[in-house]
């Protein structure tokens, strides 16, 4: 293990007291097999040059950064939009698709499955299992194949299978659950295309590497812009992976680094620690240990945990986290929308929440303002126009 | 308060020539769940495995699914389940089955000292692997609780070596790749499985995950020292059989067994 933050969290993978793996004996097998193929592509330039190449080609990479203008004037802080909105499949989740499936490939299996939340992960995945000529199986709690159903015949058109999971809170939590039922009696020729930095080793590492792309080009076109180092770097957080990625190009900076998570789902703020999907962090529970139900109006961020570095992250001091609740939500993507054109994903307009709602208090006026936009709002348009126009929520 | 240990009991057992029966039951499922673990007692059982539910169960298929939610919307907690435990007394050993966070949260000392306070001598935990084993280990060492550690098809020999080492009271061995859940078919897996782990020195071996049926259990009794049922049970359980339709499902278990 390297003491650099943000960096390899060695074979336990240990972020602090955070992370590890725990899963049943079944399935340690297959996670150690993943770390070894996943340390092995990591470190051959081949992979790297494929991975680089697709998400160039295909992906829509490098997202640019966009100034706004009229909001940074309104807010009077300089604010910059890393445009993960723009890239293939409306969010920074192909990033981690592309490069899983790559690794699917590479160690001989032909079927990829996955849970989802909000959908986007799920479209990710079965964009890249039909590029890459893959079987896709995707798992949707059944409160969510409601409320994304736009999402579900968009991966059905894309060749994937989509499972609607009705056992528990039937969100992302439980979508989680059934596809490491499923992972433990096909794990031969299945991969597990987990969609965030959560999960059992090395799942957690992998998918931040995955994602360190967002990081590293924004840190690149911060400087060749002229703006430098922003003040402060903002992203929404759900299990953490459009955050991680973004981290993990300032971490080594002075930026403070601010996760906003969904305030019906704050591990950090609400929660304790636990171990929940062969992690141990930070989990929202009761007094019993059972896990509690997260509720958000952002599918992508109903998730009752957070990704173990976060956790670390959040006790060494290095990025805090912050909450934004749904009608502060509502209220920064109206605003993104009329002021710069612009329909941020629920998820992302957690992180705009925040910084509209600090923006001359907890960041001082002038401040430089990078804040990751994960993904674009086309998925919730129906959503929001519900609640506005129809008061349901 | 006074059952009798699990890593003492079983090997006595097993050398005396019997092949060991190990019911699952899941702990608050309703009023009459402590009457069910006497029934099967009663009607054969070697020792008892008793769940402690756990909001997300990622070994277990429907059936021990929906026992647990019935379970947990009772207001079933650890602690009550232990305390409820503690008022009876169990002539064969008490193993509690569980996920690693109802432990965690509860603190490892405290756990443990509830489970032995309940007559509890063997725990079996979930998620917790071999490498994440050790805090929770040493602690169940010292307040005399065993930790049974399970190998799977999937499990390779040096692995395997390290699991049957490790393992305290039986090794459990997963019948095949999969969750809970009854099955038609047993497939192949058994025998490769529990050869595997008779190449290594190891407590007795007891098969479990989807045997559902005598037949089965007669089967499985054949190449290892013992046969876990859990789901094909419970089902019963759910379906309102009560202690009586548990006792006679063991009963045919057992005599399936020892015939
Ligand atoms: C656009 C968008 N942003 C963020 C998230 C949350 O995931 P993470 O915290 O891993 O970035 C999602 C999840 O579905 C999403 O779709």
């Amino acid at each position: 293990m390297t003491d650099a933050v943000m960096g390899d969290p060695g074979s336990n993978g240990r972020f602090g007291d955070f992370g590890g793996r725990f899963v049943p004996e079944p399935l340690m097998p297959a996670c150690q097999e993943l770390e070894i193929a996943f340390r092995e592509a990591w470190t051959d330039p081949t992979f790297i040059d494929e991975y680089h190449t697709i998400l160039r080609d295909y992906g829509g990479r490098p997202t640019p950064i966009t100034r706004c203008g009229r909001l940074s004037e309104e807010l009077g802080v300089d604010l910059y939009l890393k445009r993960e909105d723009l890239a293939h499949t409306g969010s920074h989740k192909i990033n981690n698709v592309i490069g899983q499936a790559l690794l699917t490939r590479r160690m001989g299996k032909q079927r990829m499955i996955a849970e989802t939340g909000a959908g986007q992960h799920g479209v990710a995945s079965a964009t890249a299992a039909a590029l890459l000529g893959l079987e896709c199986v995707v798992f949707m709690g059944e409160v969510d194949t409601e409320r994304q159903q736009l999402n579900v015949f968009r991966m059905e058109l894309l060749g994937a299978e989509v499972r609607t999971v009705t056992s528990g809170s039937r969100t992302l939590k439980d979508a989680v659950n059934e596809a490491m039922r499923t992972w433990v009696s096909e794990v031969e020729d299945t991969h597990y295309c987990l969609g965030s930095v959560m999960g059992p080793h090395p799942f957690p590492w992998m998918v931040r590497e995955f994602q360190r792309i967002i990081g590293d080009e924004s840190v690149l076109q911060m400087f060749e812009s002229g703006v430098g180092t922003p003040d402060f770097v903002v992203a929404c957080v759900g299990g953490g992976s459009n955050a991680a990625g973004l981290f993990s190009g300032f971490v080594d900076s002075p930026a403070a680094l601010v996760g906003v998570e969904a305030a019906g789902g704050a591990a950090i703020s609400s929660g304790s620690p636990g171990v929940l999907h062969g992690m141990r962090s930070m989990l929202i529970q009761n007094d019993d240990g059972q896990i509690i139900e997260a509720h958000s109006i952002s599918a992508g961020l109903d998730y009752p945990g957070i990704g173990p570095e976060h956790a670390h992250l959040a006790e060494t001091g290095r990025a805090r986290y912050e909450t934004a609740t749904d009608e502060e939500v509502l209220v920064a993507l109206q605003r993104l929308a009329s002021r710069e054109g612009i329909i941020p994903a629920l998820e992302s307009a957690h992180a705009l929440a925040w910084v509209i709602r600090e923006a001359g208090h907890e960041i001082p006026l002038g401040s430089k303002v990078l804040i990751n936009l994960s993904g674009r709002g086309d998925k919730d348009v129906a959503q929001v126009r519900a609640i506005l126009r129809g008061g349901a929520t | 308060m006074a059952a009798p240990h699990l890593s003492r009991e079983l090997p006595l057992k097993v050398a005396a020539g019997r092949t060991l029966l190990i019911p699952y039951v899941m702990a608050g499922l309703d009023d009459q769940w402590l009457d069910v673990v006497d029934a099967v007692v009663d009607a054969g059982a070697d020792a008892v495995e008793v769940g402690l539910p756990f909001s997300d169960p990622i070994i277990d298929g429907p059936t021990i699914q929906e026992a647990g939610v019935r379970s947990i919307e009772r207001g079933t907690t650890a602690v009550s389940a232990l305390a409820q435990l503690a008022r009876r007394d169990f002539p064969v050993p008490i193993v509690v089955m569980t996920y690693y966070n109802i432990i965690a949260h509860l603190g490892h000392e405290r756990f443990a000292g509830l489970a032995t306070n309940a007559g509890v001598s063997g725990a079996i935990v979930a998620d917790l692997s071999l490498e994440e084993l050790d805090g929770w280990a040493a602690c169940a060492d010292d307040s005399g609780i065993d930790t049974v550690l399970l190998v799977a098809p999937s499990t390779p020999p040096e692995r395997t070596q390290r699991l049957c080492e490790r393992s305290r009271g039986f090794v459990y061995a997963v019948a095949r790749m999969g969750v809970t859940g009854e099955r038609a078919e047993l497939g192949s897996g058994v025998i490769d499985v529990v050869s595997k782990i008779r190449s290594f020195t190891s407590p007795p071996v007891c098969v479990g995950i989807g045997v559902s049926t005598p037949d089965q259990a007669a089967e499985v009794g054949e190449s290892a020292d013992g046969v876990i049922v859990g789901s094909a049970l419970i089902r019963r359980l759910l379906d309102g059989e009560g202690p009586n339709g548990a006792a006679e499902f063991v009963g045919s278990l057992r005599r399936a067994i020892d015939a």
